[in-house]
């Protein structure tokens, strides 16, 4: 066992991928210079020593890469590309909506297209194009699954289990999560550090997880969302009230098991999301839950949200926009106490 | 011209093919027993034959939505072509891709991709595949004259150039993207010389000349698998049908029409081979009775051709 943070963890994944099957490589922006970051997190420093010629680094040109990626999938690669920031994936979305999710399909059943596209998200002091959470944007495109993680043992696992997938997959981190050190340190980050067993594992990509019981209310969310349900669970605790929280993790599919169960114990259900409330992944979720299990809702489902703004750039706009344990809490509280 | 009698019979038969295949599709559709779309391609039929001459069974094309010719010249059958149109399970994609998508991984035919420019950096990608693993394939990537304005484009023509894929970037210029002529939309309008900003090696071939094209590519593909690709072929040509459905052309102009039929790659190509001394009118004449037979038999069986299920609809999305 190790202590390690998601950066480091998702390096650990990439590095023994990359060992096991010589059809998986690396392809993005500043990943593999040599005296460069390793990637805007750090997640490929190092790897172009270790792997020479498999760590591509490319122009500036998401949607370019993106197709070059979803090609050589095409053709038995197993290409893990991302972009530096979530935002670009609206450059790259053609090629990751109309052809990687797509071609599946178009072809009646003949081609697979095993990518994985990572992207780092989140509001962090870098104003309105650096900080958007694209989740929303992907989750109902058929022919792409969709995980978000929010602990190292869970991106090591899952990466893993993601570069083994037939499919594309879009794979989601957090930039105040990554545990990045030295100069790609972040500011207000979070601890999303995880023990991490020796050997080989994976997680499935289409798992919630239950990460504390309780019999009064669920929270879901996913991300720091996952952290900050955790938090507000504490502080709900030290009321007499018993939170459950999931972390949904899988965004496409959602696992609507783990969840149901937790809706027909507790009977009432917050979700927390970072993003615009409106046509949000939580708007999507409460209609979920709402057609599944609303015969066991005591109450309906209630969703914590940013406002429907850009992401702002000032430290008090942002932290507001973000939502924290405190609304959660509250949330949680006012469902249950009225 | 030097070349095999059989051989030159045989791109004479896939350019007769393709025009009566488009011909008999564009009253299939006209009458109303074809359903969706269509966006044809008469007078190019050159292009897809000289190009795909070049290539070997285990090389790639990738297509757009224009691809009926290209999936002829590669080798797929009329008969899975005509299913696929008419929507039957028995069709190249078994139904769900239609006009737009036809393609057959097996015959080395990506499914076409509708988004303009779209099939451009996925053809990069293909070539970087084949280039990491040595295979020795190449991948010829067709798009048209509309392509070029894309990000797309200059996003994957750059990478293929920058890590020498083995791609040919083979631009059909008709002279329009839809109805618009390149004139309003490129200040230079020499497809080819874009190449050079690039650094490789672009040209300028008359796409109605189908040993032109041969060629050309035949040289491309030599490049591409001596690991100097990427290449960019710039075939000339015109489209003497709309740009789909029911389009009757009014922004073409007469004239234009006229110097470019009187260019028709199958005539020109007739002539040429009735000037070699060793085929016969009574050749080609033979070829296209053999060749309207086939697609009259494919239309019978492709209209009683079973369709999928409904059960089908939401199988095939993952892997």
């Amino acid at each position: 066992m190790k202590r390690q943070g998601i950066a480091e963890a998702l390096r650990d994944a990439i590095t023994e991928e990359m060992t096991r099957d010589p059809s998986v490589f690396c392809i993005g922006e500043d990943i593999g210079v040599p005296g460069g970051w390793g990637g805007a997190f750090t997640v490929t420093l190092g790897l172009s020593e270790k792997f020479p010629g498999r760590i591509i680094d490319t122009p500036i040109a998401e949607l370019g890469f993106t197709g070059i990626a979803v090609g050589a999938a095409m053709m038995g690669m197993r290409p893990i590309a991302d972009v530096q920031y979530g935002d670009f994936l609206f450059l790259a979305s053609d090629q990751l909506i109309n052809n990687a999710a797509k071609m599946r399909y178009m072809s009646g059943g003949a081609i697979t297209v095993p990518m994985v596209m990572r992207a780092p998200v989140g509001a962090t002091g870098r104003g309105s194009q650096h900080a958007q959470s694209m989740e929303r944007y992907f989750t109902g495109v058929p022919g792409l699954k969709v995980v978000a993680v929010s602990n190292a043992y869970d991106a090591k696992g899952m990466l893993k289990a993601a570069v083994r997938d037939d499919n594309p997959v879009l794979f989601f981190e957090h930039k105040l999560l990554y545990g990045s050190k030295g100069a790609r340190a972040e500011p207000g980050a979070v601890d999303a550090t995880s023990e991490i067993p020796e050997g080989d594992y994976t997680v499935p990509l289409d798992k919630a997880a239950v990460r504390r019981e309780g019999n009064d209310v669920t929270l879901l969310g996913w991300l720091l969302m996952a952290h900050n349900s955790l938090a507000a669970a504490g502080t709900l605790g030290g009321e007499g009230i018993d939170a459950e929280v999931i972390d949904v993790r899988s965004l496409s599919p959602f696992d609507y098991e783990t969840i149901g169960a937790s809706v027909r114990k507790t009977g009432r259900v917050v979700i927390a999301e970072e993003g615009p409330k409106t046509g949000g992944v939580s708007a999507e979720l409460a209609a979920g839950i709402a057609e599944r299990f609303g015969k066991f809702l005591k109450e309906p489902v209630v969703r914590v949200a940013s406002a429907d703004v850009p992401v702002p750039f000032t430290p008090i706009l942002e932290n507001d926009y973000r939502p924290d344990a405190a609304k959660i809490a509250a949330a949680a509280r006012k469902l249950i106490k009225g | 011209m030097n070349l095999d009698r059989d051989f030159v019979l045989g791109l004479y038969r896939k350019l007769v093919l393709i025009r009566e295949f488009e011909e008999r599709v564009k009253f299939l559709f006209l009458e109303g027993t074809m359903p969706g779309t269509i966006h044809q391609c008469q007078g190019q039929e050159a292009t897809a034959v000289g190009v795909c001459a070049a290539l070997g069974a285990s090389d790639y094309i990738t297509s757009t939505f224009r691809g009926h010719g290209h999936a002829l010249a590669k080798g797929l059958s009329v008969q899975e072509m005509l299913d696929e149109l008419f929507g039957a399970s028995t069709g190249c994609c078994k139904g769900k891709g239609g006009s737009m998508h036809v393609g057959n991984m097996a015959k080395g035919m990506v499914p076409g991709i509708a988004i303009v420019a779209g099939g451009i950096p996925l053809a990069a990608g293909m070539a970087l595949a084949f280039k990491m693993r040595k295979t020795g394939q190449v991948v010829a990537c067709f798009f048209g004259d509309g392509a070029v304005a894309e990000g797309a484009f200059h996003e994957g023509v750059n990478m293929a150039a920058i890590w020498d894929l083995p791609v040919i970037f083979v631009c059909e210029n008709n002279l329009y993207g839809a109805s618009t002529r390149i004139d309003k939309v490129m200040k230079n309008p020499k497809v080819s010389d874009r190449a050079a900003s690039y650094g490789f090696r672009g040209e300028t071939v008359d796409g109605n000349d189908v040993i032109a094209v041969y060629e050309a590519a035949t040289k491309a593909a030599a490049e591409c698998r001596a690991g100097k690709g990427p290449v960019l072929l710039e075939l000339l040509t015109y489209r003497r049908t709309g740009h789909s459905r029911r389009d009757a052309c009014h922004y073409q102009a007469k004239t234009e029409k006229e110097a470019w039929f009187s260019r028709d790659p199958i005539d020109r190509f007739a002539t040429q081979l009735l000037g070699r001394g060793d085929i016969a009118i009574a050749d080609l004449e033979a070829i296209k009775a053999a060749v309207e037979k086939e697609i009259e038999d494919g239309v019978v069986n492709a209209k009683q051709a079973p369709h999928p299920t409904l059960a089908d609809l939401t199988t095939d999305v993952l892997a």
